[in-house]
Formats: structure tokens, C-alpha cells, sequence
């Protein structure tokens, strides 16, 4: 079982990243452009087969380590 | 006074932490991240500088999820002291020890220059050594230095007097002016800059030797 998990900057947090991004793709010619937030993407392969025993896990992973839920939200998707 | 100074794969400023400590008089033990208990009669961990495990994840993140960053947590909800300094910081914050977070320099580059500083406080054992308004200046080098701190966190920090430090002239963008913050017992400091790389002379200036003579000397009598 495959589990996706996705960790972006909450709401409100300034990316400086994503900002920088942002500027780069206006260089470029892209004038629409008008926010770039960027995360992550991280992929786990569960020996699990209950899918629903399998995301409670994955999210408490992201509570315990993969996300920073201080500034980070996160989803987790199990394929 | 005993001192426990931790190193994790990619610590770089373990040395000078343990030069710094030995200095002001402190009998320092190293600790390598692999170990599970910090050292019978340790007065005060710190926690270095550099890059712990590449900065993998998040910065600070795996380090203070390691065995010995376990028994760090553990130590300090008992009433140990504890410091962090750059990356210690990082891994402080990721142990939920200290409130906030630290992101990417607002200019996104990595800084590198001496940082002049105001001490924000007196009142813990790390900075009674200094005036209250103090100008000091400390280097720092850091790409992730950005402190971040919701409203909320923040108006109790100021209200409970746990800002340690501030920039003179802002070098990363974090939230008021904030360079190093106390726990709420005072006895847990994180910061960016280094204070153990300007404690003797040679070094091109001595503004941190106070910071471990306070803090040796206060351990020493307890």
C-alpha cells in the first residue's frame, strides 16, 4: 500500500521560497502569476493492508515527524 | 558544574560549544547523538551549531527526534538547563522546548557577518551577565534564521519578558527583531547567533564569554 502525503505552509505564513518563485516565473514573461506556495511531497510504501488503520498511522507520523504543525498543514492520500 | 555538549552526524560547532564551556570553568562531557541518556550530574546540555543530519526533512527535524534529542526533552522537562544555538536553536524549536519556528532568511540567502544584538533581558541564566538594553555583537551564519511565531506566541513572549535577544538590523526577518528566546522557566535558550565563537580574544572579540560565565558560575553554586 502507498500512502501520499503533501506538507504545504499554513495559511499566513509567508513562503519566501514560493515568493522567489514567483519572480522568477514574472522574469520569464509569466505575468499572471499571482502567488506561489511551495511544499513537499513525500512517499511511503506501507507494509499495511487496512487502509484506514494505514492513514491514522501516516498521519500520526506527520504529527510526530513530517510535518511541523507549527507553521506546516499536511494531507495524507493512501493509494 | 558539569556541561553536556551533544554532536549529531553534520554538528559543526561542537568544538568551540565545548571550548566555550570549558573555559568558563565547566567540566564538559561530549555526547554523541547514538546515546540514549545524558550523563549523571549534568547541569547543562548544549546543543550545537551546523547542519545535523544535513538539514534533511527540516532543519533541526531528525535531530531532535534521535535517541539522545529524546532524553534532551526529557532532561529539560525535569528543570535542566538547556542552550541552542543556530541549528540547536532549530532543533529546539522541532522539540517543541521552545514556541515558533525557523524558516528561510527573508532575502533567502545564507547570512554571514558579524550581528550586532540588544540583550532583551537580564532576567534568566544566560544573560544576567548583561545589561538589560545591552549592544553586543555575536557572528552568525545561518540560511534558516527567519523566526517565526503566530500573534498569540508571540504577545506572550513579550509579555513574559522571553525575548533573549534582539537584531540590531534585522538580518532574516524574524518576527520582532528576535534572535534567541527563553522557555517559561527560563531555563531552555535558543539563538541564532554565536555566542561561543566570541569568547576570547583571539577570536576577534569576547561579547559571549559572559553569557557562559553567568551561566557556569550560577550552576556552579546550585
Amino acid at each position: 500500500m502507498k500512502a501520499r502525503v503533501h506538507v504545504m505552509l499554513k495559511d499566513g505564513v509567508l513562503d519566501p521560497q514560493g515568493e522567489a518563485v514567483r519572480h522568477a516565473l514574472g522574469h520569464l514573461g509569466f505575468s499572471g502569476v499571482e502567488g506561489v506556495r511551495q511544499g513537499k511531497v513525500i512517499e511511503l510504501d506501507l507494509a499495511a493492508t487496512d487502509k484506514t488503520a494505514a492513514e491514522a498511522e501516516v498521519k500520526v507520523m506527520c504529527e510526530k515527524l513530517l510535518a511541523n504543525t507549527v507553521i506546516e498543514k499536511y494531507t495524507v492520500e493512501i493509494a | 558544574m558539569k556541561a553536556a555538549v551533544i554532536t549529531f552526524p553534520g554538528s559543526n560547532c561542537d568544538r568551540d560549544l565545548y571550548d566555550a564551556f570549558a573555559k568558563s570553568g565547566a567540566e564538559v562531557v561530549r555526547v554523541w547523538h547514538k546515546e540514549t541518556a545524558i550523563p549523571e550530574g549534568t547541569d547543562v546540555v548544549g546543543v550545537p551549531g551546523g547542519f545535523s543530519f544535513g538539514d534533511y526533512l527540516r532543519c533541526g527535524a531528525i535531530a531532535s527526534r534521535s535517541p539522545i534529542g529524546e532524553a534532551v526533552v526529557d532532561f529539560a522537562r525535569r528543570g535542566g538547563h538547556v542552550i541552542g544555538i543556530c541549528n540547536g536553536f532549530q532543533v529546539l524549536t522541532e522539540m517543541g522546548l521552545l514556541p515558533g519556528a525557523l524558516m528561510r532568511n527573508a532575502g533567502l540567502k545564507f547570512v554571514c557577518r558579524q550581528q550586532r544584538l540588544t540583550v532583551a533581558t537580564s532576567t534568566s541564566p544566560f544573560t544576567e551577565g548583561y545589561a538589560r538594553g545591552a549592544e553586543i555583537t555575536f557572528p552568525i551564519a545561518h540560511h534558516d534564521g527567519n523566526y517565526v511565531i503566530d500573534a498569540e506566541g508571540l504577545k506572550r513572549l513579550e509579555g513574559e519578558d522571553r525575548v533573549a535577544f534582539r537584531y540590531v538590523d534585522n538580518p532574516n526577518g524574524s518576527a520582532a527583531d528576535i534572535a534567541g528566546v527563553l522557555s517559561e522557566n527560563r531555563r531552555v535558550l535558543g539563538l541564532m547567533p554565536h555566542p561561543e565563537r566570541v569568547v576570547e580574544p583571539a577570536q576577534g572579540g569576547t561579547d559571549g564569554a559572559a553569557l557562559f560565565r553567568a551561566l557556569t558560575g550560577l550552576l556552579a553554586k546550585a
